[in-house]
């Protein structure tokens, strides 16, 4: 436990001392940011024409028009962006070598995939902040559910964590940073479009497919509904990765 | 301290090391010769529990570094060969991620940070980033942070490449003063380095253990013949006769002239007779002048190309 601190602290100051962390930020705030505006003015034109429409008044609320898809289009933001964050946590050490002192040092496998796990957790948590404020604002002008907010939330969090860990696993297998995050994004990229599947198929492997997408779990959370099986899950999900790259840790360790 | 049996690594199909099998006692600085690409990282890695053997065993302060290489790297302070450092850290930083993730206590992390980089001569940079700095510098922040939580075991794979003369006179007393309480292992292409702190050298080719001693009986047991080294003024075809001549002598080499008329020459003479005393009577004798005369010891230098070349042919 105490070393998975020392590891998250300097992986940490890792992320914020280079460029990256902050790059990866900005370019996160002003995408979001973007679609969050055009959301909120399509929404303002379309009050603005159902004044004389009662048929297109009755579908229009702030909650459903505004909150739900700019949480929503984050899920999406945070598919193409994690990839760039994951990619380091292994690469850059086993490309610098510094990867043959880490595994020297008097720890467990489980204390440095951690702890790299924790900074890089902490550093997308960081990265959704900005986006509170667009929320922020939807609130002091109207006022939406909190429920659907509180739950999308929840949704892109776990996703996030679900993401790292693919990120993760990629980043142990190659010390080319590049192709970890190809690696990265493919598998995500599969993982949310697996569904598609679905309509081609029989009937048991067409509930496979949804149950193991990564989307259709998010789909109830912006709804606003939080059920114990999608959180389930994601925490299966990022568990299971994370116990494949302490598989892959160890296979270092495998005589050969 | 550190026992090696049979250890064998692959690297796919082929062999780096072949079967080694060594002991090193408690205090001991143990030296590791060889030519590049003899198989000294690959062993120093598998002591290190970076990576497996394939064959063999290997244990350290008692415990296996296969089977309980926790316990193992808890009491190994490593240095690697290249000093793979965070770059994005700086030198004191860097120490205190490396004291607190050995279990060095807290209250005691600053202390032990201060006494390393002041043994290792790095206070001057504390507060510099690691990617900043000259190769020198990196090399010496690798021995500080293998010292850090003062460990049972060293094992340094070529701590003094890339440092200033002085730098090494300093390294190689720090490493002979850290001696006696710790067991070293240490690495290194510079025969004299080894002959001079370790107190035993092993020497391997190609995978392959060729000799383990100390520098001393190395030197006395590959001795084959003593060799004189002679400066004398005279006519070099009638002296090259005449000193063959001499009953003992194997054989005789001439170097390059000194000055006018006068020539430096090898004689090498077998072990049992001592030929000094025949080879200044005859220059004499001949009217020559001798103007320089001493034995040459072989040195382990000279050892190591000779069991290396042998090896090959
Ligand atoms: N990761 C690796 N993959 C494949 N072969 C390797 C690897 N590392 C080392 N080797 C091979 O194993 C042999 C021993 O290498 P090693 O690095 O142990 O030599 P060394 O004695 O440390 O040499 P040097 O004096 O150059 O440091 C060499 O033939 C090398 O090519
Ligand atoms: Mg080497």
């Amino acid at each position: 436990m105490k070393n998975t601190y020392a590891i998250l602290k300097r992986e940490l100051k890792s992320y914020f001392t280079s460029p990256i962390a902050y790059i990866v930020i900005f370019v996160f705030s002003i995408i979001s940011g973007y679609f969050f505006s055009s959301i909120f003015a399509f929404f303002g034109i379309m009050c603005v024409r159902s004044i004389n429409n009662t048929y297109l008044q009755t579908g229009l609320n702030i909650t459903d028009g505004v909150v739900t898809p700019t949480i929503s289009t984050l899920s999406i933001l945070v598919l193409f962006i994690m990839p760039f964050l994951t990619m380091r946590l292994f690469s850059e050490e086993k490309k610098s070598g510094s990867f043959e002192l880490l595994l020297t040092f008097p720890l467990r496998d489980t204390e440095i995939i951690l702890g790299k796990f924790g900074a890089c957790f902490i550093t997308f948590i960081v990265m959704l902040i900005p986006t509170f404020f667009y929320q922020a604002i939807i609130f002091s002008l109207s006022e939406p559910e909190l429920g659907p907010v509180i739950s999308g939330y929840l949704g892109v969090i776990l996703l996030g964590a679900s993401f790292i860990s693919v990120g993760i696993l990629a980043s142990t297998l190659t010390e080319n940073q590049i192709i970890a995050a190809v690696v990265t994004f493919g598998v995500l990229l599969l993982f949310w479009i697996i569904q598609w599947g679905a309509d081609f198929t029989g009937p048991i492997i067409a509930e496979i497919l949804i149950q193991i997408s990564i989307l259709e779990h998010y789909q109830e959370f912006a709804k606003g509904v939080i059920n114990t099986h999608d959180i389930l899950f994601y925490l299966l999900f990022s568990f299971f990765f994370l116990f494949l790259t302490k598989r892959s840790l160890e296979s270092n360790k495998w005589r050969s | 301290m550190i026992q090696v049996e049979n250890l064998t690594k692959y690297y796919g199909q082929t062999p780096a090391i072949k079967g080694l099998t060594f002991t090193v006692q408690k205090g001991e600085i143990l030296g590791f010769l060889g030519p590049n690409g003899a198989g000294k990282t690959t062993t120093m890695r598998i002591l290190s529990c970076f990576m497996p053997a394939s064959k063999g065993k290997a244990t350290v302060a008692g415990f296996d570094v296969f089977e309980d290489s926790l316990e193992v790297r808890k009491r190994v302070g490593y240095q690697p060969e290249n000093v793979p450092l965070y770059n994005d850290m700086s030198t004191s930083a860097y120490l205190s991620f490396v004291a607190e993730i050995k279990g060095v206590h807290r209250k005691e992390r600053k202390r032990n940070i201060e006494k390393v980089m002041d043994e290792c001569g790095i206070t001057d940079v504390s507060h510099k980033l690691i990617g900043k700095l000259s190769k020198g510098y990196r090399q010496r922040i690798g021995i500080a942070q293998a010292l850090i939580n003062d460990p049972d075991v060293l094992i340094l794979d070529e701590p003094t490449i890339g440092l200033d003369p002085g730098q090494i006179r300093e390294i190689r007393g720090l490493i002979k003063n850290l001696a006696g309480r710790r067991t070293i292992i240490l690495s290194t292409h510079i025969l004299p380095e080894a002959s001079m702190i370790c107190q035993r050298v092993i020497i391997i080719n190609e995978g392959k253990l060729i000799a383990v001693d100390t520098p001393d009986n190395l030197v006395t047991s590959f001795q084959t013949d003593s060799r004189v080294l002679l400066e004398i003024e005279g006519p070099p075809e009638d002296i090259m006769k005449e000193l063959k001549g001499i009953d003992g002598v194997v054989n005789i080499e001439k170097k390059d002239p000194i000055s006018e008329g006068a020539f430096t020459y090898f004689v090498d003479s077998t072990l049992a007779r001592d030929v000094r005393k025949d080879l200044f009577i005859t220059i004499s004798k001949n009217g020559w002048i001798l103007t320089q005369m001493h034995t040459i010891d072989m040195s382990l230098e000279d050892i190591f190309l000779k069991l290396v070349t042998e090896e090959k042919a």
